[in-house]
């Protein structure tokens, strides 16, 4: 593979609106996802799979019965662990299903239902009869079970981490703020549910598996099933050209990938459709951790901070590993002298958890923004000014220089734009009618990350048109336009000219479009590809030549301390009869390099704020404490965020270009707008009524009281 | 067991067999290779299954295919066949929008939801039940409020909506 250097771009269609790439097709429906192909794209006379669950959390299949289901009119097959094809690899228990007859959690695949219709398979799955022998199980996080000590976490972090003597500061502290705060299991739930439509064919003795899939990275699909079906990567296919969200559920494959490529092992060519129902989804798919984050805050008496300790207590599954990063933002957040952080997890018999949007960032500064400012109202500070006192001049955790930390920029600018210098200090000072209300604020921050391994080709087509392919993936992000937006300016063309294709394996290599990468990884692979073709091609290249490319490794990136930075401001009002919290304000100011298209941009960060708020006040994944499982499995009992609830939201960013992390100045967007919008919530809900809650979702029960709150 | 079934779906009309457990959606998603309408819950919570059925918004997974012998259904789809819809146009110029997969259920409430209010239907927001409804921000959240979009996109979806009810 071409090595290039990928040098900054000049700036034209860069920082532009541009329409979306495939508006009409979305607005019309007729974008096709993954269980939406036809004959057309080789589907032909699909079968389709249902799925039957464990009801036990830890125990054994002892038998499978499946007279019943096999004589229901349109059954094909039954799977189950006695028939199920052998996989080559089983290191991967989330993946590894119908392998034994082990159960891990309640929920877990143990058969597969095949059918002529959806009709047949879902009522034969209803007719399969499972035995299971049960073993004793432990399901619930508890301050005292959460005691291992993960080797990493989330993605190669360091599990703890110890600077100074954190235990003699906090004797010395003038304030101390120590508190535990707490963030409940949250699910993705992306709109459209994981699906995945799977075939198999030979060709001479060589087996091809093609797959259409509702995934965040179509080679990491390939790349973490082929060793496990004992192929190469190459013999596996897998297309995503267009996937209803994903907010980090979709990053990796989940078992039901795998249930329907081994259902589609067994057809003889038939291809397979598997689409996860919604309640599925909340055993099967990924979901955030709970998290206890015990936090101390020992600071001057003015607010200036000599010790910050946060240790996080959550959860893992027996049957593979997932350590949330909470910890990961307190690290370099905010200067002191003496840290302290630790994870430790319960290793339980419960469905296996994943990344969520912002993994880390958003639990972990839930706790650390509303501990701030609780020291705030300690010191009787006011929480920006508190926030500027701490402001560190290197990065705390690895004493690099930070590349352009723009925090207090962000927390100026929003406040002169929220209206902040009107605010009254005290809380529960305003009352309007019956609503008492607040304001309150919080910082967000999110790495920058840009992978490697990704690599883009660009090809002539004459008249000065250009084919453009990487294997990218647009969950929503708007990444089809901002990609046409990169490739137009690298090769000094309109986008108009530029034919993108994306979200095939046949394509050079990318990257999962998560932890705020994929724009960054992608976009400069592309520029890479465009200013090797210039210089092996030429400006009017004929027709038909081509170059792929890699981008070469950046040395600046082990010299600086690349993160984005912003502030988010949130007025609440909390109704002093019933305690209803209502959010009429929530604004965002962000730091995060130059902005590609301002209009995708803009519908990312009202997302991200979107789905900050929706944690702050409504989402909460019930357990039921017995078996671990989620009884609130659906989008009526767990709400999200419906249009009712959200009042006025908005965002900004400042004008800015990171020339030193991507050829683009961009630095990543996807996240940051869920980080601290919860915290500010809560300081807002703090404000308006001085009740403290310190624990999500925040609802009326936290404040009502019989004569009011 | 099998029942004889004919639908009219965005002007075409079909006439098929269908197994009387069959919901709506999954007749046009399965059988008709009729995508538009989405399947988000399938409980009737999420609304991105929404059409137009006899002209009305309705939930095509919450009702069995032949309870609506002779219907006539439009989906996001169909209100495009002569050219983007007003709602349509609205939504691309305001990035109502990120995934797309809510989108088509959203377009037909929004078009059932903009009819609605023409005829006088109050909603729970409404403060006069018999005068003229004022499809003000509020009451355009609210009328909104049976469609989910997890991307978030309903401040973009608000303003499109408000351009089309000014219009």
């Amino acid at each position: 593979m071409t090595e290039q250097v990928a040098r900054p771009v000049k700036i034209r269609t860069i920082g532009r609106r541009t329409d979306r790439a495939d508006g009409v097709e979305k607005v019309t429906g007729r974008a096709t996802y993954a269980v939406e192909h036809g004959v057309d794209d080789g589907v032909v006379d699909p079968l389709h799979l249902w799925l039957v669950q464990s009801t036990v959390a830890k125990g054994r299949v002892s038998a499978v019965r499946a007279e019943a289901a096999l004589s229901h009119p349109g059954v094909v097959a039954v799977i189950d662990h006695t028939n199920a094809p052998r996989l080559h690899d089983t290191d991967n228990r989330e993946l590894a299903i119908l392998q034994d007859d082990r159960v891990g959690f309640r929920g877990q695949i143990v058969a597969l239902v095949l059918a002529e219709t959806l009709e047949a398979a879902r009522q034969g799955a209803a007719l399969v009869e499972v035995d299971q022998e049960v073993d004793p199980h432990e399901v619930e996080l508890t301050e005292h079970n959460a005691t291992y000590r993960p080797e990493t976490v989330n993605p190669d972090m360091d599990t703890d981490t110890d600077e100074g003597d954190v235990d003699a500061a906090f004797a010395q502290a003038d304030v101390v703020v120590d508190h535990t705060y707490r963030t409940p299991y949250e699910h993705n739930n992306p709109l459209e549910a994981h699906a995945t439509t799977a075939w198999w064919e030979s060709d001479g003795g060589d087996e091809r598996l093609t797959m259409f899939d509702s995934t965040q990275g179509v080679h990491g699909v390939a790349q973490s099933l082929a060793p496990m079906l004992g192929l190469a990567p190459g013999q596996i296919r897998v297309r995503a050209p267009y996937v209803g969200g994903g907010f980090g559920s979709k990053g990796e494959a989940h078992a039901h990938v795998m249930a329907a490529v081994l259902a589609a092992r067994t057809t003889e060519g038939r291809p397979v459709k598997l689409a996860v129902t919604r309640q599925q989804m909340f055993a099967l798919t990924g979901y955030r951790t709970a998290t206890i984050s015990h936090i101390r805050l020992g600071a001057s008496a003015d607010g200036r901070l000599d010790a910050i300790e946060h240790i996080v207590q959550e959860q893992t599954s027996t049957i593979r590993e997932f350590a949330e990063q909470t910890a990961s933002p307190t690290r370099m957040m905010y200067a002191a002298p003496n840290r302290r952080t630790r994870h430790r997890l319960a290793r339980l018999d419960v469905a296996v958890p994943s990344w969520m949007r912002a993994p880390g960032e958003m639990p972990g500064m839930f706790a650390q923004e509303v501990a701030m400012d609780e020291l705030a109202v300690s010191c009787g500070v006011d929480p920006i000014l508190l926030r500027e006192l701490n402001e560190p001049d290197t990065d705390p955790e690895t004493g690099l220089p930070f590349n352009n930390r723009r925090l207090v920029d962000c927390l100026r600018h929003g406040a002169e734009r929220f209206g902040w210098a009107a605010r009254n200090r005290e809380p529960r000072a305003t009352r309007d009618g019956e609503w008492w209300v607040g304001t309150g604020v919080a910082s967000a921050t999110y790495p920058a990350n840009r992978m490697p391994g990704n690599a883009a080709r660009v090809r002539s087509l004459g008249d000065g048109r250009y084919a453009v392919a990487i294997a990218s993936v647009d969950i929503g992000t708007g990444a089809r336009t901002v990609l046409s937006q990169i490739a137009a300016d690298a090769l000094d063309v309109e986008p108009s000219a530029i034919d993108l294709e994306v979200a095939d394996t046949r394509l050079p290599a990318a990257t999962v479009a998560g932890g705020s990468s994929g724009t960054s990884s992608w976009g400069t692979a592309i520029v890479a590809a465009a200013q090797r073709f210039r210089k092996d091609h030429g400006d009017s290249a004929e027709p038909g030549l081509e170059t792929t490319a890699t981008p070469a490794d950046d040395p600046a990136e082990e010299r600086l301390s690349f993160h984005s930075f912003g502030a988010v401001f949130a007025e609440a009002r909390v109704n002093h009869w019933t305690g209803e919290i209502r959010v009429p304000r929530l604004f965002g100011v962000y730091s995060v390099g130059r902005v590609i298209n301002p209009m995708t941009a803009r519908s990312q960060f009202l997302g991200g704020l979107v789905m900050g708020l929706s944690a702050g006040l409504f989402e909460d994944s019930y357990r039921d404490p017995r078996l671990g499982h989620v009884v609130t499995q659906d989008l009526a009992t767990y709400h999200v965020a419906a249009h009712a609830d959200v009042l006025d939201v908005d965002a900004e960013w400042l004008e800015e270009s990171d020339d030193t992390f991507t050829p683009m100045g961009s630095r990543g967007i996807g996240e940051i707008g869920i980080v601290g919008t919860a915290a500010a919530v809560a300081n807002a809900t703090f404000h308006a009524t001085g009740t403290r809650v310190r624990s999500l979702p925040i609802t009326v029960d936290d404040f009502s009281g019989a004569d009011g709150i | 067991m099998d029942m004889h079934l004919t639908l009219t779906v965005d002007g075409e009309e079909h006439s098929l067999d269908v197994d009387t457990r069959t919901t709506l959606l999954d007749t046009l998603r399965e059988h008709l290779g009729v995508t538009s309408p989405k399947k988000g819950c399938d409980h009737g919570q999420c609304g991105s299954c929404t059409v137009l059925l006899d002209g009305r918004r309705h939930l095509t997974c919450l009702s069995l295919a032949v309870a609506h012998e002779g219907a006539s259904v439009e989906t996001a789809s169909g209100l495009a066949t002569d050219g983007l819809h007003p709602v349509q146009q609205a939504f691309l110029e305001h990035d109502g929008y990120q995934c797309g997969y809510c989108t088509p259920g959203q377009v037909c409430s929004a078009v059932g939801m903009l009819r609605e209010a023409t005829e006088g239907h109050p909603s729970h927001v409404t403060a006069d039940l018999i005068g003229e409804v004022d499809l003000d921000d509020d009451e355009i959240r609210e009328r909104m409020s049976g469609n989910l979009c997890r991307c978030g996109a309903y401040v973009g979806i608000l303003d499109a909506l408000r351009e089309c009810a000014s219009q």
